[in-house]
């Protein structure tokens, strides 16, 4: 039996050398196949749109990288609704007599994905500027890239002021920055909640949380206020008992929350439940319709700063929300906001420039004058826009407006 | 005060990594393999919990229940269709089939199953705080601690009281030795994976509970933590996770409340080298000498 067995399997040993090389032959037809099919379809692609341009107006492509996926989600769909909105209404006129492409890539809120997305927006794409993305961590990777390759990029919600500094000439941003967000959030806890004491919980890991807890605690200081407590905790981390413990000693009136929606809900149900009663405040990362969804009851009553409020009545809000409303069934939050802005910002600039070359959108952009969702905008030195903020207080699941603070 | 606050806060979290790093340890004590596909069967507990009590609308001990035999099953299957097969293949073959089944579960929910989005898991108590003089802790963190001790129980009995404990430690020593006196060496594999994922699963919907937000990544760090836990503890002894688990919570939450938060990740994984570099088989394991 053995001796036969070993010779079956001595003979398919040397069939297996044909069938080798038989493999390798197919292996090798096949590529050749794939080879041709492209080369077959190389010069073909552009006489297609070359054909197309005789017959349409050639298009202009403009990246888009948002969070479409992740811990920040709902941020990458309001951003992603938002543009697709300002696009068909920018294709209604037109911009240089040509349709605008959006090419839009997901991040899933990982500096190194947005990298990687601007990357290959520039390099395959070759769109001729980007928009994105929402998390200031993103975009400050996304930034020098953008200005190597000279193409504009305006983020729509990356409030840290590093973005723009350290991202170099062509980044430019459609919200106001951390300083001025952190020390509105001050001066509404000192001036509005009467607060004399506040405590701080900020992800290390994080840049736009970070910087908010810095900006907070020198504006609340200086409005005379004490801050008792800076903690920290990691990016991903569930469970704050152990700071919030430390916290609950000192009984602080308020408790910035300096994250987005996720860990905010999870940080102040944790908070309530050892018993903390400190008010809840913290900046425009809250802003989301699933903050009450994981935060429930414990986030009830917590004040935010924001770009925009939904119940403005401006001409410009109302009709905007009209649109959002009726093609995507809800009410469009900041980020939405923010992100049509950057996209009206960067259309005007590129129609004023008369051209797509990146050098000349940046330029035109700077001198951007325009009265967009948030507010009239104008960018300082820093291509950070000059304009005011609002907060909003959680009631339930509703947000309702409390304050209207200028620069 | 604080100081035993932070400990019920430590311990709360301490038994979860025991939860799982049971899993871990009962693995590898009876086919010495390294489960990493484990952390994920703890995410699929949460999971299935949650749609058991969002879909179905069940309570918690239904929801628990539904969980823990869910990955009992996931457990078994997973060891029929990928370990099994490969039980005679060096160790590291297996070891990378567990890593690869670790992917193709995590990649599978967040891209075919439940996309990629974190989900706030339902709230199935409301939140009482019960004060105990100075300290107070609040009914989910009783009803945690009070299930994971239950459930340690009850596999403490099952390992050492019962004649399938008696043949998955006789298993444990010596595999072949064991077959030759008549255990079925591959249902007590099943059963093996099947208890350990199902303490992983309960793990899942108590964390859940705590942490009111899943996704499919959940599993990652706290995999991690419990591995290391069962390592510190002596990988393939009982006792030593459970121990070893309780270790790292109390060990993590107090480095987050006394020392560093930015460090208590690293804090917690130089106390394993540390403990390693002399105490090499782990806190309560016993030296092993090699096999010839």
């Amino acid at each position: 039996m053995d001796v036969f067995k070993e010779g079956t399997t001595k003979r398919e040993f040397l069939k297996g050398g044909n069938v080798m090389k038989k493999k390798s032959l197919a292996l090798f037809v096949c590529f050749v196949m794939i080879a041709a099919m492209f080369t077959g379809c190389a010069p073909k692609a552009p006489a297609a749109s070359g054909e197309q341009a005789a017959a349409a107006p050639e298009v202009i492509k403009v990246g888009a990288v948002f969070p479409m996926t992740g811990d920040v989600a709902t941020f990458g769909e309001s951003s992603k609704n938002a543009v697709s909105i300002a696009v068909e209404e920018a294709n209604a006129k037109g911009v240089l007599g040509k349709k605008i492409e959006v090419i839009f890539e997901d991040d899933s809120n990982t500096p190194a994905n947005s990298a990687n997305a601007i990357q290959k927006l520039i390099s395959n794409d070759k769109v001729v500027a980007v928009i994105g993305s929402v998390s200031s961590k993103c975009s400050i990777a996304m930034g020098p890239i953008a200005t190597q390759n000279k193409v504009p990029m305006i983020s729509s919600t990356s409030t840290n002021p590093k973005v723009t500094t350290d991202g170099g000439e062509y980044v430019f941003r459609a919200c106001f920055i951390d300083p001025f967000q952190g020390t509105v959030i001050a001066k509404f806890a000192t001036e509005t909640l009467k607060a004399k004491t506040a405590a701080v919980l900020y992800d290390v890991s994080n840049d736009y949380s970070k910087g908010l807890g810095d900006y907070f605690k020198a504006g609340f200081e200086k409005q005379g206020g004490q801050v008792l407590a800076m903690e920290s905790y990691n990016g991903g981390d569930q469970d704050f008992n152990a700071q919030l413990t430390k916290i609950k000693p000192m009984n602080p009136e308020i408790i910035l929350l300096a994250d987005y929606y996720n860990t905010v809900g999870l940080i102040a149900k944790q908070a309530r439940a050892l018993g903390i009663t400190a008010t809840f405040v913290g900046g425009d990362g809250w802003d989301s319709a699933d903050l009450y969804k994981v935060g429930g009851d414990a986030i009830d009553g917590g004040y935010f700063s924001n770009h925009y409020s939904a119940d403005d009545t401006s001409p410009l809000v109302v009709d905007f929300r009209k649109n959002y409303e009726a093609k995507f069934g809800k009410t469009p939050d900041a980020l939405a906001a923010l992100a049509y802005d950057a996209a009206k910002i960067l259309f005007a600039a590129i129609e004023k420039a008369g051209s797509t070359d990146g050098a000349k959108i940046k330029d035109a952009m700077k001198a951007t004058d325009l009265e967009v969702v948030s507010g009239k905008v104008t960018f300082d030195q820093d291509r950070n826009p000059i304009k005011g903020a609002v907060m909003i207080k959680v009631v339930k699941d509703k947000y309702e407006f409390a304050a209207k603070v200028n620069p | 005060m604080s100081l035993i606050q932070q400990l019920i806060n430590g311990l709360a979290q301490g038994s979860v990594y025991a939860l799982i790093a049971v899993g871990y340890t009962m693995v590898y004590g009876i086919i010495r393999l390294i489960n990493f596909a484990h952390a994920d069967i703890y995410m699929m507990g949460a999971f299935i919990g949650y749609f058991a009590v969002t879909v179905f609308h069940v309570p918690f001990l239904p929801a628990l229940l539904l969980a823990m035999i869910g990955c009992a099953i996931l457990g078994m299957t997973i060891e029929k269709i990928a370990y099994k097969p490969l039980r005679k293949s060096p160790r590291i073959v297996l070891l990378i089939t567990a890593m690869a089944m670790s992917l193709i579960l995590e990649h599978g929910m967040a891209t075919v199953v439940v996309g990629p989005n974190p989900r706030p898991f339902p709230e199935l108590f409301k939140i009482n705080i019960i004060h105990l003089g100075p300290v107070q802790i609040n009914n989910v963190q009783i009803i945690n601690l009070s299930v994971a001790i239950i459930l340690v129980l009850i596999l403490q009995y099952i390992v050492y009281k019962t004649k399938t404990g008696k043949a998955m430690r006789a298993t444990s020593y010596d595999m072949e030795a064991a077959q030759l006196m008549g255990i079925n060496i591959n249902n007590i594999v099943s059963i093996t994976f099947a208890i350990g994922s199902s303490l992983a699963g309960a793990a899942g919907v108590l964390v859940g509970m705590m942490y009111p937000r899943i996704d499919p990544y959940m599993g990652m760090m706290p995999g991690l933590k419990a591995f290391i836990a069962a390592v510190l503890g002596g990988i393939g002894v009982l006792p030593g996770a459970m121990f070893g688990g309780i270790l790292i919570g109390l060990c993590e939450t107090f480095t987050k409340a006394y020392l560093s938060t930015k460090l208590s990740d690293a804090i917690v994984f130089s106390l394993l080298i540390i403990i390693l570099i002399f105490k090499p088989a782990g806190l309560l394991g016993k030296p092993t000498r090699e096999k010839v």
